[in-house]
C-alpha cells in the first residue's frame, strides 16, 4: 500500500522558492490500477519522481508497505526502487546494442541478495514469454519496433518481482494500436498478477484504461475533478 | 553487483565502440611500449657492459704509488715511486688466501720497427711471468716468456694482433726480430685478440719482461749504488742476484741526484704499479685489505702513517659504468612515464565523454536500483580494463620494438618479465587514477536529470 501524507516539494531556483507540490495526501491500495493525469507544470512529473523514490519530498511522509521512505538516503532509495518498483519510460530506455533478454536481466544485477545468473536468466525468459517476445529475445532494441521495445521494458520492470509498476507516459511514443496493446498488457498484469500499476499520462484515452484517475492541478490533487473524471472515464 | 556480472557489463560497454576503445588506449599502448622497450634495451646494455668489464678483469687489483702533493700540486695516482718488484713477490707469498697471482708492471712508450715498417704501439708493457695470466691474455702463436727470461732481462717480447697485422702482414712473426726503441728483441709469441675497449685498441700492444723494459729500454740499470741504497733498507730481500749488474749505466747514480737529503732515495728500481689477481671475483675487498697489510709491513710504515700506495680494483669500473647506464635508463624511463601520464589523460578525456554520452544509461541503471557505488565501480573498471588491455598491447609492442632494434642495431636486450608485471601494474594504476574522476562524476549524477538527458 502506498500512502502519501501532506507531501510538499519546493524547488529552489536562485533566490526564489518554487513550490511544486503543495500538500498532497493520497492512498493507493495494493492491486489498484491508477492513472495520474494533469497538464504540464501541474506537478505530475514531480509527484511521479517522488512515488518512484527517485527524489525526496521537502516535507511530509511517504509510506510504502508500512515503511516511511521519505527520508531515506540515496543508497536506501536505490534498494527500494530495485526491489519494490518497476519503471517503464516513455522512450523505453533500453540499453543499445544489447539483446532484449539481457536488457530484461539488467536490473537483477543490482538486486541484493544476488540470484545466480542461471536463475535470473530463467526469470527473464519467463517474462519475455509473458510479454510475447520469445522469438525476439536475442534482438537488439534497434531491431525491435516501438511496441516491442516497450514490452521488453515492461518485462525488465518485472524482473525483481516488484509490487508497484510505475509507467511514465508509456504510450507517448507509440501509435494508437500499439498503445492499446501495451495498455491491455498493463491491465492484464494488474488483474492477473495483482500488481499495483500507476500510469502517468496526459492522454485521457490512456487514462481511460485505468480504474481510478488522479488529476493534478497546480501542485494539488483535484479530488472532485478526479472522481468526476474517473466516473466519466468509466462510462 | 557480482564481480563477474560487473566485468561482463564493462566489457559489453567497451566492445560497443571498439574503434574508440582502441584510440583511447593508444596513449597507454605507446607509453607502456616505450617503458618496456627502454627497460629491455637498458637492461641488455647493462648486462653487456658488465660482461665486457668482467672480461677486462673484474678480479684484478691495481696498486699504485700514492699521490704526492708538492706546493699544492697533486701528482695524482702513482706520483710516489714506492713500489718495488719485491712487493709483488711478497704479495704472492703472504696473501695466498686471497690472491692468486701478482706482477709488477712497468710501461714504456716508443716506436717499434720491423724491416722497413714502423709503428707506434699504444702501449709497451712489462710484467713478470704471471702478467699474462692476471690480465687474461692468451698466447695464440708461439709461447709466453718464463721466469728465467724475466730474471735475465731477456730480449724477448709478445705482440698483440694489431702489431702482428701492421708489421708482419701475414708472415709468421714468431722468431722474427723487432726493434723497440732501437733495441733488437725477438718475438716469441703472438697474443690472442681482446678487441677494442672504450675506444682503445687493446691489441695494439707489446708485452715484455718488466726487467727488459727497465734495463734495456729505459736505461735504468741496476747500478751498484742503487742496489746499495735498496740494500740499506734491511727489510728488502736482496734480489740483486737476479738482476744483471754488468749492464751499461745510462743514468748517473743515486748519489748524484739532487734529492740526496730526501727521506726516500729516488729509486729507479721501483716499478710503475703492481697488478694482482684476486681469488674472489665478486669481492676484492678482503684481498685489498690483506695486500694493504703486507705492503705496509714491506714498506716499514709505522701505525698512523698514511699508506704510500693506492689501490684500485677493476670491479669499480664495472660498478661505475653500470651506474652510468642505470642513470641513463632511469632518465629514459622517466620520459616514458611522462608519455604514460599523457596516455592516462587521454583515458580520462574519453571516459568523461563516455559518461556524458551514456548519461541516460546511467540514469536508467540508477532508476532500476544501481547505487552510486555500483555506477562508480562500473566506470572505474571500464577504465582499468582499457588500461590493462593497453598495457598488454604495449608490452607486446615494446618487446617487439626492442627485438627489432636488437636485430637491426645488434644491441643486446634482456627480456624482463619483472618489467612486464610492472608495466601492467602501472597501467592498472593509471586506469584507477585517471578513471576515478569520470567514474565519480557518473556516480554523482541525479537519476531524474540523467534519465531526461538528451
Amino acid at each position: 500500500m502506498i500512502e502519501l501524507k501532506d507531501i510538499t516539494k519546493v524547488y529552489h531556483v536562485g533566490e526564489i522558492d518554487l513550490p511544486v507540490l503543495k500538500g498532497i495526501s493520497l492512498t493507493i491500495n495494493d492491486g489498484e490500477f491508477v492513472s495520474l493525469t494533469g497538464a504540464s507544470g501541474s506537478g505530475k512529473s514531480t509527484l511521479m519522481n517522488l512515488l518512484g523514490c527517485l527524489d525526496r519530498p521537502t516535507s511530509g511522509e511517504y509510506w510504502i508497505d508500512g515503511k516511511n521512505v521519505a527520508n531515506l538516503n540515496a543508497n536506501q532509495r536505490a534498494a527500494i526502487r530495485n526491489e519494490r518498483i518497476g519503471f517503464v519510460f516513455q522512450n523505453f530506455n533500453l540499453l543499445p546494442r544489447t539483446s532484449a533478454l539481457e536488457n530484461v536481466m539488467m536490473p537483477a544485477a543490482y538486486h541484493h541478495p544476488a540470484l545466480s545468473q542461471a536463475r535470473i536468466r530463467e526469470n527473464a525468459l519467463r517474462l519475455i514469454r509473458l510479454v510475447g517476445l520469445e522469438d525476439r529475445m536475442h534482438h537488439t532494441p534497434a531491431q525491435l519496433s516501438g511496441g516491442q521495445q516497450q514490452r521488453v521494458a515492461i518485462a525488465r520492470a518485472l524482473i525483481n518481482n516488484p509490487g508497484i509498476l510505475l509507467a511514465d507516459e508509456p504510450t507517448g511514443n507509440l501509435d494508437s494500436t500499439t498503445s492499446v496493446e501495451v495498455m491491455n498488457m498493463f491491465r492484464d498484469l494488474n488483474r492477473n498478477q495483482g500488481l499495483t500499476v500507476i500510469i502517468v499520462t496526459h492522454d485521457p484515452k490512456t487514462a481511460a484504461f485505468t480504474d481510478r484517475a488522479i488529476n493534478m492541478s497546480d501542485g494539488l490533487i483535484m479530488e472532485g475533478v478526479a472522481q468526476e473524471l474517473s466516473a466519466s472515464l468509466k462510462k | 553487483m557480482k564481480p563477474w556480472v560487473l566485468l561482463v557489463t564493462c566489457l559489453r560497454g567497451l566492445v560497443r565502440n571498439p574503434m574508440r576503445a582502441m584510440l583511447t588506449i593508444l596513449g597507454i599502448v605507446i607509453g607502456i611500449a616505450a617503458v618496456v622497450a627502454i627497460r629491455e634495451i637498458g637492461e641488455g646494455s647493462k648486462q653487456q657492459i658488465s660482461s665486457d668489464v668482467a672480461s677486462l678483469g673484474a678480479d684484478v687489483v691495481n696498486v699504485w704509488g700514492a699521490s704526492v702533493s708538492n706546493s699544492g700540486v697533486n701528482t695524482g695516482r702513482g706520483g710516489r715511486a714506492s713500489l718495488y718488484p719485491e712487493d709483488a713477490e711478497a704479495i704472492m707469498r703472504d696473501c695466498k688466501e686471497t690472491v692468486l697471482l701478482a706482477s709488477p708492471t712497468v710501461r714504456a712508450g716508443g716506436q717499434v720497427i720491423v724491416g722497413n715498417k714502423n709503428w707506434s704501439p699504444s702501449s709497451i708493457i712489462g710484467g713478470n711471468e704471471h702478467y699474462l695470466g692476471i690480465e687474461g691474455w692468451k698466447v695464440v702463436n708461439g709461447r709466453a716468456f718464463n721466469k728465467e727470461q724475466v730474471d735475465n732481462s731477456a730480449r724477448v717480447c709478445l705482440i698483440g694482433q694489431t702489431i702482428a697485422r701492421e708489421l708482419y702482414a701475414g708472415k709468421d712473426p714468431v722468431g722474427q726480430e723487432i726493434r723497440i726503441k732501437d733495441v733488437v728483441f725477438t718475438v716469441i709469441g703472438v697474443l690472442g685478440s681482446k678487441g677494442a675497449d672504450m675506444g682503445q685498441d687493446k691489441d695494439d700492444c707489446l708485452i715484455l719482461p718488466w726487467t727488459s723494459i727497465r734495463t734495456r729500454l729505459m736505461g735504468a740499470s741496476m747500478d751498484a749504488s742503487i742496489v746499495r741504497a735498496g740494500a740499506a733498507n734491511a727489510t728488502r730481500p736482496s734480489a740483486t742476484s737476479t738482476f744483471p749488474t754488468s749492464s751499461v749505466s745510462f743514468y748517473p747514480g743515486c748519489d748524484l741526484q739532487p734529492y740526496t737529503g730526501a727521506p726516500h732515495p729516488l729509486h729507479t728500481r721501483t716499478v710503475d704499479s703492481l697488478i694482482v689477481k684476486v681469488k674472489d671475483k665478486e669481492n676484492a675487498k678482503p684481498a685489498m685489505a690483506q695486500i694493504t697489510a703486507v705492503l705496509r709491513r714491506e714498506h716499514n710504515l709505522a701505525p698512523g702513517v698514511l699508506d704510500d700506495f693506492e689501490m684500485f680494483d677493476r670491479g669499480q669500473i664495472s660498478t661505475m659504468v653500470t651506474s652510468i647506464s642505470t642513470t641513463m635508463t632511469t632518465l629514459l624511463m622517466a620520459v616514458a612515464f611522462i608519455s604514460l601520464v599523457v596516455g592516462g589523460v587521454g583515458i580520462m578525456n574519453i571516459m568523461l565523454v563516455s559518461v556524458t554520452e551514456r548519461t541516460r544509461e546511467i540514469g536508467l541503471r540508477m532508476a532500476v536500483g544501481a547505487r552510486p557505488r555500483d555506477i562508480m565501480a562500473q566506470f572505474l573498471l571500464e577504465s582499468v580494463l582499457l588500461c590493462l588491455v593497453g598495457g598488454l598491447l604495449g608490452i607486446a609492442m615494446g618487446h617487439g620494438a626492442s627485438s627489432v632494434v636488437s636485430g637491426l642495431a645488434g644491441w643486446p636486450i634482456a627480456t624482463s618479465p619483472a618489467a612486464w608485471v610492472l608495466a601492467v601494474s602501472v597501467a592498472a594504476v593509471i586506469g584507477i587514477v585517471f578513471g576515478w574522476y569520470p567514474a565519480y562524476k557518473a556516480s554523482r549524477l541525479d537519476p531524474i536529470d540523467a534519465l531526461h538527458h538528451e
